[in-house]
C-alpha cells in the first residue's frame, strides 16, 4: 500500500551538463540526404529536419519551457518498485469527477497540456458546473516515470493498467473515475476497464486500439481491416521495428538527437491533421519540447518496449470486451474511422462522435473540441453518481 | 583495362573524421540496461558495451585501412556512376587458358569487405589448397551507392546495376566473357546480369535463390517448395521489419545511424548475429575487427542510406517496372549455367526444384555449416565450390 509519505511534489530540473551535451551534439550532427528528391518521400523531409535541428540548436529555449511545465502541479509516487510521475490538477467546480488521461507514443503528458485547464475549469467562472480532477501520468516507460520494474522486465499494458489503477485508488483515494486515452493510452484504458470494472465509470477513447477479431468479420469490417493493413504496410514500418528489434534502433536514437527528432517528427507528420503544413498542427517548440523530454530522460528505448511486449503477449485477448460505457471521439485524420459495428464487438459504445477536424493526436491538436466531447461523456456516465464520488474523495482526504 | 577510365584508388580517411569519431565514441550514450540481455530484442547490450570498449581502446582504423589498401583498388566512371572496385589478378596461374574473370557482388548489411577472405583463395588457389589452373581474376565492386562508390541518386536503381557491372567488366576492364557470384542483393544483381547479358556471362554462382521469385507463387508447388515458400513468408512476417523501414523510411532511419557510430554498429551487427551460423555468439564467428571495419566503411563514407537503396527500389517499383522485369524474365536468357551453394543457417533453404524453375542449375551443393555470410564464415568451402562450378565452364571463355 502506498503511503502519503511516498508521494512528493515534483519539479523538472535538468542539469546544465545534460543541456550542454545536447547542444554539443547538435553542433556536430552529421546530416545525410538519402534520396534526390527530398520532401517526405523517404521519411522525414531532410530540409525540414535541417531547419528544425538548427532551431533546436540556436533558438529553442528549454529553460523557458521547463519553467512553464513546472506551473503544472506534478508529483512522483512510489508503488512497489515503480516510481510514477504524474500531474494532478483538482477541479474548480462544486462537483468534480476524477479523470485519468493516458497519452501514447511518441507523445507524452504534453498531449493533454492544453486540455488540463479546460477540464479542471480554471478558466470557468461557473463554479457550480461539473469539472474534472485531472490526473495525467507519464506512462510506465515514458518521460519522468521512465523505466519501471526490474531490469529484466518489459512492462506490459496489462501491468501498466494495474499500476495506474493503484495510483488512482491507493495513492489518490478515488473510488471511481473516468479514463481517457488514445494510441497506447487507449489500450491501457481498455485494460483498466476490463480488469477493474468496479472502479471505472466509463472510458473515452480516440481510437479503438487493436484487437484480434478472428475470421467472423462482415464485408464492411473486412474492408476496414484491409485498409488498416494496407496503411501498416505503407507507414507502419516504425511499429514493426519497435516490435522486432527495438534495441537495434534505440542504440542510435539514444545517442543522436537528430536521429531521435527525425524518428518522432516523421510520426507527427504522418499522423497530424495538416501534413502539408506540419506547423499548423504543431509548432517547432511544441515538437521539440516533446522530443527534448525523450532525450533528457533517455526513455526512447523503454517507451518503445511496449510494442515488443504486446507483440509477444497481447494484453487484450480475443474474448476481452469492455462492458462499461465507452465514448469514442474519432478524429478524421487518425488512421481510419472504424465501422461502428466493429467497434461494438469489443466495446460497449455509449457515445460516438466523429470530430470535424484533427489527427492521431486529437487531444493535442484540438484541445477545445476534445475537452468538450470528453466532458459531455463524463457528465453522461457520472450523473447522478458524480456527487457521491466527489464526496467520497473529499472524505478520504480529510482523514 | 581502360587506364583512362579506371583510376587507382587508395582509402585515406581524413584525420578530422577520425578525431570526430573519437569524440562521438567517448560521449556515447548507450540506452539504459533494461529487458533481456540477449539479442532477442535487437542488439545485445552486453555485446554493444564490449564492442564500444574495443572500438575506443583497441580498434585501429589506420591499420585496417593499410590492410585494405594492399588490395588493388580502383574507381571508374561507369554509366554515370563512380564505381569503386577491387581488381585482383590471378597469381601463380598455369593452364592453357587465361584466368577466368569473376565479379563478386555483396549485399546487406555487408559491403565489399564480405569478400576479403575469399579473394586470395580465388586469385591464388594453389596457395590455398587448390589447383593453379582454377585461378580467377577477381573484381569486387561496391554497390553504386555504398562505401567508396558514388552515385548521388540512381536513374535505374537496383534494376540497373547489372548494366553498370557489365560495362565495368567489358568496357573498363576489357573482359569479353566472365563469371559472376553473389549473395543477398548480390544474387539478385547477378541473376539480372545473366539474363540481360547472357553472351558475356559464362556462369553464375549464388548462395540463395533471389527472394523475389517467391512473390509470385506458382500453383504446382512440390512439398519441399511449399515448405520453402512458407519459410520465406514467415521470415518476412517475423524478421522483415528491417526491410520495411529501410525501404519505406530510409531517410528517417539513416538520420540516426549516420549520426551515431554505436547506433550504426548496433543496426548492422544485429543482422550478422541473426543470420550467421554463430549459435547465438557473434564473437565465435566474427571478430570485432571484422564487424567494425564493415561498419566503418559505411561510417567514413556516410553512405548507410545507400545500403537501403535496393529496399527502397523494390518497395517503390511501380507496375511499369515489374512489367519490364517480367518481360526481361521472359525474353532474357535462362540458359546461363547456374551453381548454388546453400548454407544451413542462411535465411531460407530453397529445394533444388525451386531453383530449377528459374535457372539452368548445373551444380547444387548443400553444406553442413555456414550462414548468410558464407564468404566470411566458410570462405574455404565456398571458394572450393566456386572453383569446381566454374572448372567445366572455363572452356567457354
Amino acid at each position: 500500500m502506498a503511503t502519503q509519505a511516498s508521494t512528493q511534489p515534483f519539479r523538472i530540473g535538468i542539469s546544465g551538463q545534460v543541456l550542454d551535451d545536447l547542444r554539443a551534439r547538435l553542433h556536430r550532427t552529421r546530416r545525410i540526404r538519402v534520396l534526390d528528391g527530398g520532401s517526405w518521400q523517404g521519411g522525414s523531409d531532410p530540409d525540414y529536419l535541417d531547419e528544425l535541428l538548427a532551431y533546436w540548436r540556436d533558438e529553442y529555449d528549454w529553460r523557458r519551457h521547463e519553467r512553464e511545465l513546472n506551473q503544472l502541479s506534478q508529483f512522483v509516487t512510489h508503488i512497489d518498485d515503480a516510481r510514477l510521475h504524474y500531474i494532478h490538477e483538482p477541479g474548480f467546480g462544486v462537483r468534480s469527477v476524477p479523470v485519468l488521461l493516458l497519452h501514447g507514443w511518441p507523445d507524452s503528458f504534453l498531449r493533454y497540456r492544453a486540455v488540463i485547464p479546460l477540464l479542471a475549469g480554471a478558466d470557468n467562472d461557473c463554479a457550480d458546473d461539473l469539472t474534472c480532477d485531472v490526473v495525467v501520468p507519464s506512462l510506465p516507460g515514458f518521460a519522468f516515470t521512465g523505466q519501471i520494474g526490474s531490469p529484466a522486465d518489459i512492462p506490459s499494458i496489462k501491468y501498466s493498467a494495474q499500476l495506474l489503477h493503484r495510483l488512482m485508488t491507493e495513492v489518490l483515494g478515488y473510488e471511481q473515475f473516468v479514463v481517457a486515452g488514445g494510441d497506447g493510452g487507449s489500450a491501457i484504458a481498455q485494460s483498466m476497464a476490463i480488469q477493474f470494472p468496479e472502479s471505472v465509470y466509463g472510458i473515452h477513447l480516440t481510437d479503438i486500439g487493436w484487437h484480434d477479431h478472428g475470421d467472423t468479420l462482415t464485408p464492411i469490417e473486412q474492408k476496414y481491416v484491409a485498409v488498416i493493413k494496407r496503411k501498416f504496410m505503407e507507414d507502419g514500418a516504425y511499429a514493426a521495428v519497435h516490435m522486432a528489434q527495438p534495441r537495434a534502433l534505440a542504440a542510435s536514437l539514444n545517442d543522436s538527437p537528430a536521429g531521435l527528432a527525425s524518428w518522432i517528427v516523421d510520426r507527427c507528420h504522418s499522423w497530424c491533421d495538416t501534413p502539408r503544413h506540419l506547423e499548423q498542427s504543431f509548432s517547432k517548440d511544441e515538437m521539440l519540447t516533446n522530443i527534448t523530454i525523450y532525450w533528457i530522460t533517455q526513455t526512447i528505448q523503454s517507451s518503445i518496449y511496449g510494442y515488443l511486449a504486446e507483440a509477444r503477449q497481447p494484453s487484450l485477448g480475443k474474448d476481452d470486451r469492455v462492458e462499461c460505457p465507452v465514448g469514442l471521439a474519432l478524429f478524421p485524420r487518425d488512421m481510419a474511422v472504424p465501422p461502428r459495428r466493429l467497434a461494438e464487438r469489443t466495446l460497449n459504445i455509449a457515445r460516438w462522435t466523429e470530430m470535424p477536424a484533427g489527427g492521431h493526436f486529437g487531444a493535442w491538436e484540438r484541445p477545445a473540441e476534445f475537452a468538450a466531447d470528453l466532458k459531455g461523456f463524463v457528465i453522461a456516465v457520472t450523473d447522478p453518481l458524480a456527487q457521491r464520488a466527489f464526496d467520497g474523495h473529499r472524505a478520504r482526504k480529510a482523514i | 583495362m581502360d587506364i583512362a577510365r579506371a583510376r587507382p584508388f587508395e582509402i585515406r580517411v581524413d584525420e578530422w573524421l577520425l578525431a570526430d569519431l573519437d569524440v562521438r565514441l567517448a560521449n556515447t550514450r548507450l540506452p539504459p540496461l533494461q529487458g533481456p540481455q540477449d539479442w532477442d530484442a535487437g542488439a545485445s547490450p552486453v555485446y554493444l558495451r564490449g564492442l564500444l570498449e574495443y572500438w575506443r581502446n583497441h580498434y585501429d582504423w589506420r591499420a585496417e585501412e593499410a590492410r585494405l589498401n594492399r588490395l588493388g583498388q580502383f574507381r571508374a566512371e561507369v554509366r554515370g556512376a563512380e564505381i569503386h572496385f577491387i581488381h585482383e589478378r590471378a597469381r601463380n596461374h598455369t593452364g592453357k587458358r587465361p584466368p577466368l574473370p569473376l565479379i563478386l557482388t555483396h549485399g546487406f548489411p555487408d559491403s565489399f569487405t564480405r569478400f576479403l577472405k575469399l579473394i586470395p583463395m580465388l586469385t591464388d588457389p594453389a596457395a590455398h589448397g587448390g589447383q593453379a589452373e582454377d585461378a580467377f581474376d577477381v573484381v569486387v565492386p561496391s554497390l553504386p551507392w555504398c562505401a567508396f562508390s558514388r552515385e548521388r541518386r540512381h536513374s535505374s536503381g537496383l534494376f540497373g546495376v547489372n548494366d553498370i557491372w557489365h560495362a565495368l567488366m567489358t568496357e573498363v576492364l576489357g573482359y569479353e566473357r566472365f563469371g559472376a557470384h553473389g549473395g543477398d542483393w548480390g544474387s539478385t544483381i547477378t541473376e539480372h546480369l545473366a539474363r540481360s547479358h547472357a553472351n558475356s556471362v559464362i556462369g553464375i554462382h549464388l548462395t540463395d535463390v533471389p527472394f523475389w521469385h517467391s512473390l509470385k507463387v506458382p500453383d504446382d508447388l512440390k512439398p519441399g517448395e511449399r515448405e520453402y515458400v512458407d519459410q520465406v513468408q514467415q521470415f518476412q512476417m517475423k524478421e522483415g521489419a528491417y526491410a520495411m523501414i529501410q525501404g519505406r523510411k530510409p531517410q528517417t532511419l539513416a538520420d540516426g545511424l549516420n549520426d551515431s557510430p554505436i547506433g550504426l554498429a548496433a543496426w548492422l551487427t544485429e543482422k550478422f548475429q541473426r543470420w550467421s551460423d554463430c549459435d547465438g555468439d557473434l564473437d565465435s564467428r566474427f571478430t570485432k575487427n571484422e564487424m567494425l571495419t564493415n561498419a566503418m566503411v559505411y561510417w567514413v563514407t556516410g553512405s548507410i542510406g545507400g545500403a537501403f537503396m535496393p529496399y527502397f527500389d523494390v518497395l517503390n517499383a511501380g507496375p511499369p517496372r515489374w512489367i519490364a522485369e517480367a518481360v526481361k524474365q521472359k525474353i532474357g536468357s535462362d540458359e546461363v549455367p547456374a551453381g548454388f551453394a546453400i548454407f544451413p543457417k542462411d535465411l531460407s533453404h530453397p529445394p533444388r526444384e525451386w531453383a530449377e524453375r528459374f535457372f539452368n542449375v548445373q551444380r547444387w551443393t548443400e553444406f553442413k555449416k555456414g550462414g548468410h555470410f558464407a564468404a566470411m564464415e566458410q570462405p574455404e568451402m565456398l571458394a572450393a565450390d566456386i572453383r569446381e562450378f566454374f572448372r567445366p565452364l572455363r572452356s567457354e571463355q
